[in-house]
């Protein structure tokens, strides 16, 4: 019996100290809760509403019957329409879109003799699923294509995968893990940096000195950017060892757009920091940016696929943009000039996590 | 404006929600004198310290520190005052010298004489052996005598020390208050709390606070001159059966054991407080010595914070 009232007694205590640890508790309701709506919603291989421009030269009554059916589908989402297959290329260079539809003025001919196929389809095959979806669309049904087509006739349809022909799923992947990475190991130093010293503390005699809040906070931004350099260093090299991952565009580049995502990266840490307690506290807050930043940058799944709200907090995630940079410069040879929404928000972010860090800490203890 | 107080406060108070931690404290601090902060554990020692070097923001009243408005001009303020906190606030990870050096950095002092500062204060607060050690593995009196290193490198106007020697030995505590004397000397005001009597007797002026209101304030001396109490000393045996019979007596307002001794309080307008006693002890029986004796701040303390009826 008194073994059983001693149980009790810590479970109470456990349940009333969870209780008012808040952090905690929204944990455990939170985590679950995110997990399955962001798994639920973003794993989802029936991918839709994929960026999509088309170049109808024929511009004839059967092309644009062709048009219509395609975007019965719901695959794709048209956003842009252009003229020639060097616009196409340039969209899908740029990220702006997944797929370009190319329909040459002799479509119609085409479709009649089937001696060529009468539609291309430009397709970013550096991600994987994008490019199963486009082979899909291939067999999809045609109203005007009745007749059933001869075993060695061409396929209506062809698909042209852009930057990664041999479908190698690494290509993808690395470019994105090495915004997984760097979100990770950045913000997790940076969360802990102040509440560390809070623990310990060092902050009451800092916070007594003329050091100011600027220059605490830049002061501990610094040397993390650099190990952050570092870190990038060491993904490239082991992509290109293991994987052969290439980086076709230009190195600087590169480095200039990990710098901002870095940067960025430490600022939101601190940010973290400012708001934690203990450092505890920092690493649970850490894992709610974590676990977004790898569902719903568009890492594992396509950002276009994923339904609109979670496309919304995506774009407010740094990795998402850090991704769209990476794969534009490593894998589709696009020059930094052609990616500079991505670059600047990124800059903009760290300015305003910076800002808000600095004015959350107080020199002072009330 | 140059006043002759390093530190004036009116009416300085600081609530935490129902937490009246400290209110209406007044205080007038002479340059390059030690005044101590006397008073237990939750008394607003603390408290007050941050509020006058601008960590806490006063809920009402007003303070001026070295010429300078608390808190609204606390920037100004920091490069001047040096502040030791009541935990051990340097890096434990980093060594005795790398800790001075930072210091100094952080309060940019003029880097052609930071070696020759950081020489002289290892070897004023005898630190030389431990210059490169981890600062975490020392010992209790070496950190102190590291964080007081720290806190006056930059050469600080005012020196506020919140119980600086609550984790140390008694030589310890000797030493470190040698080296108060002799900043104090050179001109430097220094605040500092404290919860031991002995401590508190060295300071120049005092304050008494407790529960968050400062209570009584002046020299050592004046404060032990004007308790408005007698002090009554009664040795006996049986120190227990003593304090039993005394205790109840309507003029007593206090009665403190120290081994076989007994430092009864009694109010000064009571006349004969040698006879009253005595006559109760030889009521009950009890062999003893009484004698008056003169206050020692130890018996202002009690006086001063016991319960206002008692006092009457």
């Amino acid at each position: 019996m008194k073994s059983l009232s001693r149980l009790l007694a810590i479970i109470k205590k456990e349940v009333r100290q969870l209780r008012r640890d808040r952090l905690t508790f929204g944990m455990v309701v939170g985590l679950p809760v995110l997990q399955m709506l962001l798994f639920g919603y973003a794993i989802n291989t029936d991918v839709r509403n994929l960026r999509t421009a088309i170049a109808n030269q024929a511009n004839t009554h059967l092309s644009r019957e062709f048009v219509a059916a395609l975007k019965q589908t719901q695959v794709v989402d048209v956003t842009t329409t252009v003229t020639t297959a060097e616009e196409l290329e340039a969209l899908l260079r740029r990220g702006k879109i997944s797929i370009g539809v190319f329909l040459p003025d002799d479509f119609d001919r085409r479709v009649s003799s089937r001696s060529r196929s009468a539609v291309q389809l430009l397709v970013d095959g550096s991600d994987p699923t994008i490019l199963g979806v486009a082979n899909q669309l291939r067999v999809m049904p045609l109203s005007f294509d009745s007749a059933r087509p001869a075993a060695s006739a061409q396929p209506m349809i062809e698909v042209r995968p852009y930057y990664n022909p041999e479908r190698r799923t690494p290509v993808n992947i690395i470019p994105g893990l090495m915004g997984v990475i760097l979100t990770m190991t950045m913000i997790l130093f940076t969360a802990v940096a102040i509440v560390r010293e809070r623990e310990r503390g060092n902050l009451e005699l800092l916070i007594n000195t003329p050091l100011s809040s600027a220059e605490l906070m830049i002061g501990k931004i610094v040397p993390y950017i650099i190990i952050g350099m570092l870190q990038l260093a060491l993904i490239l090299g082991v992509g290109r060892l293991l994987f052969d991952v290439p980086v076709r565009g230009s190195v600087l580049d590169l480095y200039i757009a990990a710098s901002a995502f870095v940067a960025a990266n430490l600022a939101l840490g601190l940010l973290i920091s400012t708001a934690a307690r203990t450092q505890f506290q920092a690493m649970q807050m850490m894992v709610f940016i974590l676990l977004p930043s790898i569902l719903l940058s568009g890492f594992m799944f396509p950002f276009d696929g994923m339904p609109k709200a979670a496309r919304y907090i995506g774009e407010i995630l740094p990795n998402t943009h850090f991704i769209r940079l990476t794969r534009g410069i490593m894998l589709r040879d696009a020059p930094l000039g052609e990616l500079l929404p991505d670059l600047y928000y990124l800059i903009g972010f760290t300015l305003v996590a910076m800002t808000i860090a600095a004015k959350r800490f107080t020199k002072r203890l009330d | 404006m140059h006043s002759e107080f390093a530190i004036e406060a009116r009416g300085l108070s600081k609530h935490f929600g129902e937490l009246k931690a400290v209110s209406g404290l007044d205080l007038r601090v002479p340059r390059g004198q030690i005044y101590g902060f006397l008073g237990p554990n939750g008394s607003g020692k603390s408290t007050t310290i941050r509020m006058l070097c601008g960590l806490l923001t006063p809920t009402e009243g007003t303070a001026t520190v070295l010429d300078t408005q608390i808190p609204a001009d606390a920037r100004i303020l920091k490069p001047k005052i040096g502040y030791m906190t009541q935990r051990f606030s340097l890096f434990g990870d980093m060594t005795v010298f790398e800790n001075l050096q930072f210091i100094s950095e952080i309060y940019s002092f003029p880097s052609a004489d930071r070696a020759a500062r950081i020489r002289d204060l290892l070897a004023k607060y005898d630190l030389e052996p431990q210059r490169n050690q981890l600062a975490g593995t020392m010992s209790g009196g070496q950190r102190q005598r590291l964080a007081l290193a720290c806190a006056v490198l930059h050469r600080p106007e005012l020196l506020l020390l919140d119980e600086p020697t609550s984790a140390v030995d008694p030589q310890s505590r000797r030493d470190f208050w040698e080296n108060l004397f002799r900043l104090a000397s050179d001109g430097t005001t220094i605040l500092v709390s404290t919860h031991y009597m002995d401590e508190a007797e060295r300071c120049h002026r005092l304050a008494i606070l407790d529960h968050g209101v400062k209570v009584a304030d002046g020299t050592p001396r004046d404060l032990q001159a004007a308790t408005g109490m007698h002090v009554v000393e009664v040795s006996a045996k049986d120190p227990y059966a003593a304090q039993a019979a005394i205790h109840d007596l309507a003029p007593v307002a206090s009665v403190t054991q120290l081994g076989v001794r007994l430092r009864v309080l009694i109010p000064e307008h009571f006349d004969g407080p040698v006879r009253l006693i005595e006559q109760a002890l030889v009521r009950n029986d009890i062999a003893a010595t009484v004698d008056t004796t003169d206050a020692t701040l130890e018996d202002v303390f009690v006086a001063v914070t016991m319960a206002p009826e008692k006092a009457a």
